[in-house]
């Protein structure tokens, strides 16, 4: 049996499949990484360290991107 | 002969290093669609725009994104920390966009609740001194207070950004002998940041002799959007040269403009 992962994603709650990097998971999504900024339990996940990312249960991510505004 | 002075084209202004022709900055919002955004950006000739932070939407991660049609190469972002009520919610909010943009420039905004959304300045100095602490060059919505700017600028923002008058309002330069004060004084930048409503109020800004004039509900929500860029982008043109040219003296009475001497009889 695979091993799920209980994620709040953007404050919603998720279950994906483990084990799983920040990396898997915007490919997942089907983000350009390019586009988007990631938050891990309120710290930063670099860019550079998204494939070495790997998320527990319980990890909270905030995944943002820029929008209009004044 | 050369006829053409150069009266813009050497005209330019400096906020951290960064060099600028255009003196009119807008915002990205308020916008009915990704496309009228992108023309009226272009209009208006801006070179920095203001954008905001927000979680992608994940049920839709295909649908077009502002960098799409606002090519971040060719445009300065300037994320905001817009609905941001601390100094936390902001240094998080702005380490995302650094993360996401990977640059450092930032406006920083704190406001105070509707009707006026007035900027709120305890929250504001308390996260001016976070942001600067954590490496960010901050331009700082402010109140057109003279006292405040000046220790914002003490501080280490790297431009001040008064408002006219309320944030949307569209009420024009509210208070234009304290903003005359304001910029007299200051050694950054001093750009004039919401109210304006039409283009004569960015002109009236730019005759104060502010550096830059930031706007985005002037333009995003005209009947058309692309022709108030243009016509903003004229304005903010036109007064930095009236103000740069020095306005004649006001006087208390006519002075004719034709000559007295040599009238026919």
């Amino acid at each position: 049996m695979t091993n799920r992962l209980m994620l709040t994603l953007n404050g919603e709650p998720r279950e994906l499949p483990s084990p799983l990097t920040v990396a898997g998971l915007l490919a997942a999504i089907g983000l350009d990484t390019r586009k988007v900024a990631v938050e891990r339990n309120e710290e930063i996940v670099p860019r550079s360290a998204y494939h070495a990312t790997h998320l527990a249960s319980g990890d909270a991510l905030e995944i943002v991107h820029f929008i209009g505004g004044g | 002969m050369d006829a053409t002075p150069t009266l813009i084209d050497d005209d330019t202004w400096t906020v951290a290093g960064r060099v600028f022709r255009s003196r009119l900055v807008v915002g990205t919002g308020k916008y009915r669609d990704l496309p009228e955004t992108a023309a009226a950006i272009e209009a208006s000739g801006a070179e920095i725009v203001t954008v905001a932070v927000r979680r992608v939407n994940l049920s839709d991660a295909s649908a077009p994104m502002l960098q799409d049609y606002v090519d971040p190469k060719r445009y300065t972002y300037l994320p905001n920390t817009a609905g941001c009520h601390t100094a936390k919610d902001a240094v998080r909010t702005l380490r995302l966009a650094r993360e996401a943009g990977g640059w450092n420039l930032v406006k920083l905004e704190v406001l105070g609740p509707p009707p006026h959304l007035y900027p709120d300045m305890a929250a504001t100095f308390e996260a001016a001194a976070a942001l600067i602490a954590d490496g960010f060059e901050v331009m700082v919505y402010c109140a057109d207070d003279p006292v405040a700017a000046k220790r914002l600028e003490q501080m280490g923002c790297v431009a001040v950004m008064p408002l006219g008058a309320p944030i949307g309002s569209g009420l024009g330069i509210q208070n234009p002998a304290m903003l005359a004060m304001l910029i007299e004084q200051a050694r950054v930048p001093v750009l004039v940041d919401a109210g304006v409503g039409t283009a004569s109020d960015a002109a009236i800004a730019m005759e104060l002799g502010c550096d830059a004039v930031l706007l985005n509900s002037a333009i995003a929500h005209a009947r058309e959007p692309v022709r108030m860029a243009r016509a903003m982008r004229l304005a903010v043109e036109a007064g930095r040269l009236a103000h740069r040219a020095g306005r004649m003296p006001r006087r208390m009475g006519a002075d004719p403009s034709s000559p007295l001497a040599g009238l026919i009889r």
